[in-house]
């Protein structure tokens, strides 16, 4: 009666104990992951010359000044990164989506080659680059223009999509499709009725990878716009000075900027979560 | 209808009569304060829109480089530094301003360039044109915290050597306490310790090149300059200088951490600010130390300009901004917006200095900012001839590489990763690189 519930507990308060030690551990990596995003959540609400101070502060009085700073010129930038961001990722799959079908469905004998290529465009730095489109967005007209951005940004996007969805419709069983062309389907059935539902996990996790590329992508930003279709990261840069302190200004700008993703982030993963673990393909 | 068709044309006789100029600028603070006054340009202007972009200075430089080089015409107006102004002027990339000053008698009068400090004037031509406007500008001198010097019981002279000025950081130097004796620019790069290290060298008698473009690193007075620096802030200076720039020094300074500061005359503002200084009221002005070589480019001179890309399509629209923004009227209004004189564009024209209630505000640095930039004269920074202009830079293209890849080495020197000879070698062959390279060795 005694001894072995005695010996239950110990087992118990071993396991316990151990439950108790990876959960520290675990916050112990979320912190670490987290703590840049909080400093600079905290700097935001700092004076400048506390977010400079050394030793670092740790507690003060918050201060709104900085976003009103920072808010002036937040609603355009936001605008231009919400529309580049989804137009782009949008287009992509458009793009992508239909080649990703035809070399996971009908390889070729050239399809592993055209995959390789796709993803061999993205070997060269983006500043390698730049000189060649800034003239043809010149002469196009498509300098800090949305469309431009949003070209830009299709044509970035494009291999992560086409390789992704690629991988993905390849897993979906052949068994599928043959008993579908058995009763007769059309290659334009099997997209839409078999491929595109099969790979739809696959469709949300690449599309959330394309919109946070997409967003957080400085260089082209920098290079290609000014102030008609400046996206949320060329606005962060804004602060920068060199005379003065401008940190904590620009934490409350880079605070604003990552806000949506947060917010987009904490609706979708529910979905997000379903759509992976639901998915028909095991 | 009638009314809506009277509605359509008056909107479009306004859209053909107004044109709209794109500023580029950096974000300074005395830039943040002209985009807030738009507003009172359009006043004055109001068929003239202004779209403004802020870029952080280095991107603000590339951007524009590209736009002006491809002929884009993205930007209409554009801060550019003093360095660069000569070296896109050569390349054909900004507009010369005399012939639109001659163009408009009126408005050349109201603006009155001949108000604009002569040796900022001279730093903005090539040529015989003048090829940009100062919107402000700068020299450096000798900061000092007053109550640090009176708990050491020595006195600041009003133009100290270089020499007086260890022997006065090691009395203060005080590292258990937090307190250091010195502060200098250490984190590389031709815009931070370069601007102050090219000062140091041509004050110790040192030059970049001599008239037949050979470098002149392997000399004496570079060697007595490189050990010095090191050694003073080694001994005196607080740890980690090599990543010390303007930014972190001056946040030192303002937390009474240093005694001594050589820095940009533009830190007198921030010094003085309650918001950011913990040392209002208890700082002290020099003149920039001089060396044991020549009085001649100790200070340094840097100016923010505003010029018109070659490439704009609305240049006489920019035109009109530039003169604005630069001009006398807006000094004045600057300082009746922020309520005080000390908060005006700084270093441009006499009749700022001139004036009894500026003065007044910015007291005590006033007199000695304006000295300093009136002796900061561009063409006559070294005690031997050089064929180029400048101070704490040498106006050539290559200089910004050549500049950042030097003082890289002479961070390396100061964190003790090399010797001196070491370092002087590295950089002589650097300089000789550049001057090879860049085809100017005959």
């Amino acid at each position: 009666m005694t001894a072995a519930p005695t010996h239950h507990n110990a087992v118990g308060s071993r396991h316990r104990v151990r439950n108790a030690f990876l959960t520290v551990i675990t916050y112990v990596i979320a912190l670490m992951f987290l703590f840049p995003l909080v400093w600079m959540v905290m700097a935001a609400f700092k004076t400048e010359s506390q977010a400079f101070a050394s030793p670092p502060v740790f507690f003060f009085q918050p201060v709104l000044e900085n976003f009103q700073k920072a808010l002036p010129t937040y609603g355009p930038a936001l605008l231009h990164s919400l529309i580049a961001a989804f137009g782009s990722t949008l287009l992509a799959f458009i793009l992508g989506l239909p080649a990703a079908f035809a070399l996971a469905v009908y390889p070729t004998r050239r399809a592993q080659g055209v995959l390789s290529w796709m993803l061999s465009t993205k070997f060269m730095p983006a500043v390698g680059v730049i000189v060649p489109l800034f003239l043809i967005f010149k002469n196009l007209h498509l300098l800090d223009t949305l469309p431009g951005l949003i070209l830009m940004y299709t044509t970035m996007n494009l291999p992560l999509v086409v390789w992704m969805m690629h991988s993905y419709m390849t897993e979906i069983p052949y068994a599928i499709y043959e008993a579908a062309k058995v009763d007769g389907a059309s290659v334009g059935q099997e997209f839409f009725g078999i491929a595109l539902p099969l790979a739809m996990p696959g469709v949300s996790a690449t599309a959330l990878l394309c919109l946070i590329f997409a967003w957080n992508e400085v260089f082209f930003a920098l290079n290609l716009t000014s102030s008609n279709a400046a996206p949320l990261s060329v606005y962060i840069g804004q602060f920068k000075t060199s005379e003065g302190l401008f940190w904590a200004q620009m934490s409350a700008a880079a605070t604003l900027t990552v806000l949506p993703v947060l917010i987009f982030g904490w609706v979708a993963q529910r979905q997000l979560v379903r759509g992976l673990s639901f998915g028909a393909v095991k | 209808m009638k009314r809506i068709l009277l509605l359509s044309l008056a909107l479009f006789g306004t859209a053909q009569a107004a044109s709209t100029i794109t500023i580029a600028t950096v974000n300074n603070p005395d830039m943040v304060t002209m985009q807030k006054l738009t507003p009172e340009f359009n006043k004055k202007y109001p068929d003239i829109n202004v779209k403004w972009v802020t870029l952080p200075e280095n991107e603000l430089r590339q951007k524009i480089t590209l736009d002006v080089a491809s002929g884009a015409g993205t930007f209409d107006l554009a801060t550019v530094g003093s360095y660069e102004v000569p070296i896109w002027a050569k390349n054909g990339w900004l507009d010369p301003l005399t012939p639109m000053f001659a163009k408009d008698p009126a408005l050349a009068k109201a603006y009155d360039l001949n108000d604009v400090l002569p040796t900022v004037r001279s730093a903005l031509s090539n040529g015989g044109q003048l090829y940009a406007v100062p919107f402000y500008a700068e020299s450096s001198m000798t900061y000092y915290n007053k109550d640090l010097f009176k708990a050491a019981n020595v006195t600041m002279p009003a133009a100290p050597t270089w020499q007086q000025i260890q022997t006065l950081a090691s009395k203060i130097h005080n590292p258990s306490k937090g307190v250091y004796g010195i502060c200098l620019r250490g984190l590389p790069g031709w815009g931070e310790n370069m601007g102050l290290f090219s000062t140091m060298v041509n004050t110790f008698g040192g030059r970049w090149y001599d008239m037949k473009w050979q470098p002149q690193i392997n000399t004496p007075a570079w060697k007595q300059a490189v050990t010095f620096y090191v050694d003073t802030l080694k001994k005196y200076g607080p740890p980690g200088a090599t990543s010390n720039g303007f930014t972190e020094n001056l946040t030192l300074m303002s937390q009474g951490k240093c005694g001594i500061w050589v820095d940009a005359t533009v830190g007198a503002g921030f010094l003085s600010d309650p918001a950011n200084s913990k040392v209002v009221g208890k700082v002290g002005f020099a003149k920039a130390p001089v060396g044991p070589g020549t009085p001649r480019g100790s200070n340094w001179f840097w100016s923010w300009n505003l010029a018109i890309p070659k490439s704009s399509k609305q240049a006489d629209s920019a035109f009109k901004f530039l003169t604005w923004a630069t001009s006398k009227d807006y000094i004045a209004l600057v300082a009746k917006t922020k309520g005080t004189w000390a908060s005006v564009p700084p270093g441009t024209r006499n009749s700022t200095y001139n004036n009894p209630q500026y003065k007044a505000a910015a007291g005590a640095f006033s007199s000695l900012v304006l000295s300093s930039i009136k002796s900061a004269d561009v063409t006559k920074a070294t005690k031997d001839p050089v064929p180029y202009t400048g101070i704490q830079y040498i106006s050539i293209p290559q200089f910004q590489a050549l500049g950042t890849q030097v003082g890289q080495y002479l961070a390396g020197a100061l964190s003790g990763q090399s010797t001196i000879d070491a370092t002087l070698k590295q950089m002589q062959d650097a300089a000789q690189k550049t001057a090879k390279d860049g085809g100017y060795q005959k």
